[in-house]
């Protein structure tokens, strides 16, 4: 097959962290009119790569060729110029800036250097039809969810109109419409001569949408191939270096129904709790070694019931018994104090201590729980911190890296660890598995089923279906701030739950 | 949709982002009432005009200070900068006989070189804003006994007609350096939200990582911020050196302090990123009609302007939290 020339050709890159070789020696080359997949489990250099492109950090070796001319951009503003535009893996816009500004900030039409704004709000509402996205141009971009912000910040991406258009990681928070949306419209810019560079851990995603892969393993490049002539087990033996165990072991996933304990009293049981504009009034009961699974399209309701139950909000209807006694659960820290803990999916304001390492994020909460005046010995404190970097497969298995310099799928991982740590009797996991590698999604959903297994009753919350119809053994399903339907989960399909989503009642 | 894109920005939403304006314009509304409830002199217009005249010069320094503030920093040093204005205009006047057409470049030149030197040291060496515009306070009070440790009065026919002139509207009158302080606002509030540099602004004030990301000139606007709160407090300097026909190194005490207050009271946030020039103008005016009720009372002494000041930023820093934590969610 004869090739055109490469748009971007990167050879040679090497970069360097104090401690860290994120990349060496990587090559990777992108052609126009293509969607290329980079993929490699997390803390491969996926992200430092895009980062070095993209002049965020200076390479330590190596040669960058843009349409044949050797760069070395400065940051991002020059890379922009030069035309390429990114979207990077952590929400990179002004929560108090409207939508349409975030759309247009650094490039806005002007007349006599004047900003023109009806201009701003005509092209920024047309764009976001576009992409089927029915929000308010001139809100604030922080009174919407992450989704939606990360649709914000491709569209500003989409409308940079570059040559080379990079997302990193932008589907982790998308849903499976919003999803069609985003390969719609990178379908067509693809038509258009424009090559994408696209991070996902979903690998129908890269089946679906691209043409070629490069894998990338510990920061050196493992392969490109065509997606076309690649199985997918080969693609998941390049990431992770093994051969097929990991990926059989995700099959065999249990799915046993614990009858018996429904009979005991529920851990967790919330009647009629509600909140005004949240969620509706709703009931759930949670047992003992029991997996609750939310299912759901984005915004309706999910976390707002996880929330609840936390006590994060405030709930205006009903009430939350605890082993059958009513309790006021008015905060994060009673709810804590009746074992419940919530795992949020927004690590980086609700979550981590970015300046923190590894090990103080890791035991924070268990501390808080203890009481600061009673500090967890040193001792004890490695041993539980090591257990879980293990079984979390936190790479690198440094407990006292920072966490801002962990890899962001690392970094959700130190968040689970975080909360698992305290044993509570009831966990809430919202998106656990969100931006994290196949290996390691194994790995959390097996660590599910073992707490479990051990009695802990967990709810657990996920756009992908496929995992939460694995791991529940009962299943509750929220349309449009309603809880639905609440289901055991025997013999359930996805398309079952897709349906109920859909209709918004039980079939 | 919304069909009505108004021109301002702001104009849009006017709920929740308004808020603390509102509230400062409500305050000061109340303010006012009382004021001429009690003291029937308080009613006449001419004594709302006088405060602008008494205070033009902090509203100048004030409106350079919402630069700052928007990008999340803070300028300790301006009311030193505007003592080592008055000296240096006084000096250069009296003992060097430089005419006013050079005096006031140089000295409006001087003031916005020290903004963009502190600007620079806090951007690329990365030093807290807090620390650098401290070491420039001191610095530039330094200097100004270097020039001399006495008050040097000023004669100059130029100077005394700026403090002797009054702009006539019918029966009322202001200085023209109030005229000048409207201008800087008008001119700055419409920099902030017509141009890059002022959007810029406030989106270094939201997230500064994400404005990098994003391709925004961060260096040069943070910088230029300063240099526009250099050049506001110089302004601001030239200013009351008329009101005061005198240059000393012991004007303008504590007037950083005054002119945070006044940001903060007008509803811009701290931490940055929101925030409106009018707020300001609002925030110096609130300042003002508190001195003069307490002036009007006499009874009162002048020690309660600062415990009213004192409390109102602490209403006003809880409001501020109270709509931030509505906001987050
Ligand atoms: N600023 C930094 N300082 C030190 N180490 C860093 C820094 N940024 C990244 N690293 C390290 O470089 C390696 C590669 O990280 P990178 O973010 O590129 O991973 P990734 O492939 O994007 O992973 P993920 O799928 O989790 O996003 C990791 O080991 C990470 O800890
Ligand atoms: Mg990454």
């Amino acid at each position: 097959m004869a090739e055109p020339a490469a748009i971007l050709a990167m050879t040679g890159i090497t970069k360097e962290f104090p401690g860290v070789k994120a990349l060496s020696d990587v090559d990777f080359r992108l052609f126009p009119g293509e969607v290329h997949a980079l993929m490699g489990e997390n803390g491969a250099g996926k992200s430092t790569l895009i980062k070095a492109l993209t002049g965020v950090y200076d390479i330590d070796g190596g040669e960058i060729l843009l349409e044949g001319e050797a760069v070395r951009f400065t940051g991002p503003l020059q890379a922009q110029q030069a035309g390429v535009s990114t979207v990077y893996q952590e929400i990179n816009l002004c929560p108090n800036l409207s939508v349409a500004e975030n759309i247009f900030i650094g490039r806005e039409p002007r007349r006599l250097g004047a900003i023109q704004w009806k201009k701003i709000h005509r092209r920024a509402t047309e764009l976001l039809r576009r992409l089927r996205l029915d929000i308010d141009a001139s809100a604030l971009l922080g009174t919407y969810s992450i989704a939606v912000q990360q649709m914000v910040a491709i569209a500003r991406a989409i409308d940079i109109s570059a040559k080379v258009l990079i997302f990193d990681e932008p589907t982790s928070s998308l849903d499976a419409k919003e999803c069609e949306q985003l390969f719609r419209v990178m379908r067509q810019l693809k038509d258009e001569g424009i090559a994408i560079l696209f991070v996902t851990h979903f690998l129908d995603q890269v089946y679906e949408v691209t043409d070629r892969v490069t894998v990338l393993r510990n920061g050196r490049l493992v392969g490109e191939r065509l997606t076309a002539e690649l199985a997918q087990i080969d693609l998941v033996a390049m990431m992770i270096g093994k051969e097929l165990e990991v990926l059989e072991q995700l099959d065999e996933q249990p799915k046993s129904s614990p009858a018996a304990l429904q009979d005991a009293s529920p851990v967790v049981a919330a009647s009629e709790l509600g909140r005004d504009g949240a969620v509706a009034p709703f009931n759930l009961a949670i047992h003992r070694g029991e997996v609750v699974g939310l299912a759901g399209l984005l915004g309706s309701g999910r976390t707002e019931v996880a929330r609840l139950l936390f006590g994060a909000d405030r709930a205006d209807h009903g009430q939350i018994r605890v082993d059958g006694t009513t309790v006021a659960v008015r905060n994060p820290r009673t709810a804590m104090a009746h074992g419940i803990a919530f795992c949020s999916e927004n690590r980086r304001t609700e979550g981590l201590v970015e300046d923190l390492t590894v090990r103080e994020n890791i035991i924070l909460a268990l501390q808080a729980e203890r009481g600061w005046s009673r500090p967890i010995p040193r001792r004890r404190q490695e041993e539980l911190v090591d257990k879980y970097i293990k079984a979390l497969r936190i790479t690198p298995a440094n407990p006292d890296m920072v966490v801002r310099n962990l890899s962001g799928g690392n970094q959700q991982k130190v968040l689970l660890a975080r909360w698992l740590i305290t044993e509570p009797r009831l966990l809430i996991l919202d998106e656990p598995t969100r931006g994290i590698d196949v290996g390691a999604k194994a790995e959390i959903q097996r660590l599910v089923v073992s707490l479990a297994d051990g009695g802990m009753a967990v709810l657990f919350i996920s756009a992908e279906l496929e995992e939460v119809l694995r791991l529940s053994h009962k299943i509750a399903v929220l349309r449009d701030r309603h809880l639905v339907t609440e289901m055991p989960n025997d013999g359930v399909d996805v398309e079952h739950v897709m349906r109920i989503i859909a209709s918004g009642a039980a079939v | 949709m919304t069909s009505l894109t108004g021109r301002w920005p702001g104009l849009r939403r006017p709920q929740r982002k308004y808020i603390p304006v509102l509230a400062t314009l409500s305050l000061l509304a109340v303010m006012y009432g009382v004021g001429a409830v009690r003291y029937e002199a308080f009613s006449d217009g001419q004594v709302i005009l006088n405060v602008f005249v008494d205070n033009a010069f902090l509203l100048v320094v004030a409106a350079g200070m919402t630069f700052v503030i928007l990008t999340g920093g803070i300028d300790l040093s301006v009311g030193s900068v505007v003592a080592l204005t008055t000296m240096l205009s006084a000096s250069l006047l009296q003992e060097q006989g430089w005419p006013p057409y050079a005096v006031l470049p140089f000295v409006l030149f001087v003031g916005a070189l020290l903004g963009f030197a502190m600007g620079c040291i806090i951007h690329y060496f990365e030093i807290q804003p807090f620390i650098v515009t401290l070491a420039g306070m001191f610095l530039a009070r330094g200097l100004c006994y270097t020039i001399s440790t006495s008050s040097i009065p000023i004669t100059d026919p130029f100077w005394t007609s700026m403090a002797q002139s009054k702009v006539r509207f019918g029966e009322y009158f202001v200085s023209p350096s109030v005229i000048v302080a409207l201008v800087v606002v008008i001119v700055g509030a419409y920099v902030l939200s017509h141009t890059r540099l002022g959007r810029n602004t406030y989106a270094i004030g939201g997230n500064p990582a994400s404005a990098l990301l994003m391709g925004l000139p961060v260096a040069r606007t943070q910088i230029t911020v300063y240099a526009i709160s250099g050049f506001c407090s110089a302004l601001g300097g030239v200013l009351l050196s008329f009101y005061m026909l005198s240059g000393y190194g012991l004007h303008a005490v504590g007037m950083e302090l005054d002119a945070i207050a006044a940001v903060v009271i007008g509803g811009t946030l701290l931490t940055g990123g929101s925030g409106y020039l009018v707020g300001t103008v609002l925030g110096v005016l609130v300042l003002g009609v508190i001195q003069t009720i307490i002036t009007f009372d006499g009874t009162l002494s002048s020690w309660w302007t600062k415990i009213v000041i004192g409390a109102l930023l602490f209403v006003f820093i809880l409001l501020q939290r109270v709509i931030g934590a509505r906001k987050a969610r």
